[in-house]
């Protein structure tokens, strides 16, 4: 403990080192846009044109992992949702 | 017709009110017209930091839906005449805000103020957004601190796409206003540099405004820290701010309340 008092790290070199890595996570997911209201919006027109959906009904979700990104589409269709659209 | 300014930063605490009375009482200092607008419906408190608690009978939400003129809610600083509020309303829910309504009123204030400085709740929310909504121009405060630059960064995501003229596809300017910065942690390495900030955030720099007791002092006294004392750090700081902010170059200094008898004087006859 008094040898830590001694050979102490100053703190702002490693809140600079978490910040970087943290923003170039979420501003990669995130992205300086709405980047899930535009794919939310995008994968709802293509799958429109092919089934009847509830906008509602579809749910886009970014998360992230020690080394990995995750993106989530949940998309509820009704029971005739599989029927073509005209 | 006028410049309309967001004050905003994603993180609640790091001092937009403070910055929006105090840059607003230094444009209006300076002789420019200035209407500073509180956006933080159910919880306002620029008009406690300016001294005008007690004299809002209308507010902004009476305005948006038609219970009062805009030129009745307006109040007008005892201070300085050119400098007015708008104040937010303590009892409504923030959804009683509109963007049509909204934008009425930024309209009407644009094309009677050189300044429309607009005071953003926390958040990333519906409130922030429409506080963003029709700026020209952002100022995005910030804390030598991890949580306040990522909120900032976030923020920043936000202003290019959600105000009126991204959409349109131009970007508005943002400046970063660091607030509470103190100068011997950063040296030490205990506290974020100004320029790890700016490189993080990749935006320029409006001022840097040192931690103060001068802060809390104007606050109790309802005053923005510019007039309450204007020769202390902290005004001075967001004196330089404001030549900034009307494009004037101002070399980047962090003033300093302990300074010594001769710096003092200088000042002064400078």
């Amino acid at each position: 403990m008094i040898f830590g008092m001694f050979k102490r790290r100053s703190t702002a070199p490693v809140a600079r080192e978490r910040l970087q890595v943290l923003l170039a996570h979420e501003r990669a997911l995130l992205g300086r846009s709405d980047l899930l209201g535009t794919l939310r919006e995008e994968i709802l027109a293509v799958i429109a044109r092919h089934v009847h959906i509830d906008p509602d009904k579809v749910r886009v979700e970014a998360g992230r992992k020690d080394t990995v990104s995750t993106l989530k589409v949940d998309i509820e269709l009704p029971s005739e949702g599989l029927t073509m659209a005209a | 017709m006028g410049t309309v300014i967001v004050v905003t930063s994603g993180k609640g605490g790091v001092g937009k009110t403070t910055s929006t009375a105090a840059l607003g009482a230094a444009l209006a200092a300076g002789g420019d017209s200035v209407a500073v607008i509180d956006f933080d419906v159910g919880l306002r408190n620029l008009d406690l930091v300016m001294g005008a608690e007690r004299r809002v009978v209308f507010d902004f939400i009476n305005v948006v839906q038609g219970q009062a003129k805009l030129a009745q809610a307006m109040i007008r600083d005892k201070r300085l005449p050119n400098l007015f509020l708008l104040p937010a309303s303590q009892t409504r829910d923030k959804d009683a805000l509109t963007e049509d309504g909204v934008r009425r009123v930024i309209d009407a204030l644009r094309a009677s103020f050189d300044w429309v400085i607009c005071d953003s709740p926390a958040g990333i929310e519906r409130g922030a957004i429409l506080a963003m909504r029709h700026a020209d121009a952002a100022i995005i405060v910030t804390n030598p601190e991890v949580s306040s630059v990522r909120d900032s960064d976030r923020i920043i995501g936000m202003l290019d796409s959600r105000t009126i003229k991204a959409e349109g596809g131009v970007a508005i300017p943002k400046h970063v206003l660091v607030t509470r910065f103190d100068a011997d942690r950063a040296s030490r390495g205990d506290m974020l540099a100004i320029d790890d900030i700016l490189e993080i955030l990749c935006l320029p720099l409006l001022g840097i405004i040192p931690e103060s007791q001068e802060v809390l002092k104007a606050s109790n006294l309802g005053a923005p820290v510019t007039l309450a004392n204007p020769a202390s750090a902290p005004a001075r700081a967001y004196a330089d701010a404001v030549q900034r902010l009307k494009g004037d170059s101002v070399a980047m200094t962090i003033p300093s309340d302990k300074k010594s008898l001769f710096s003092g004087l200088f000042r002064r006859a400078a």
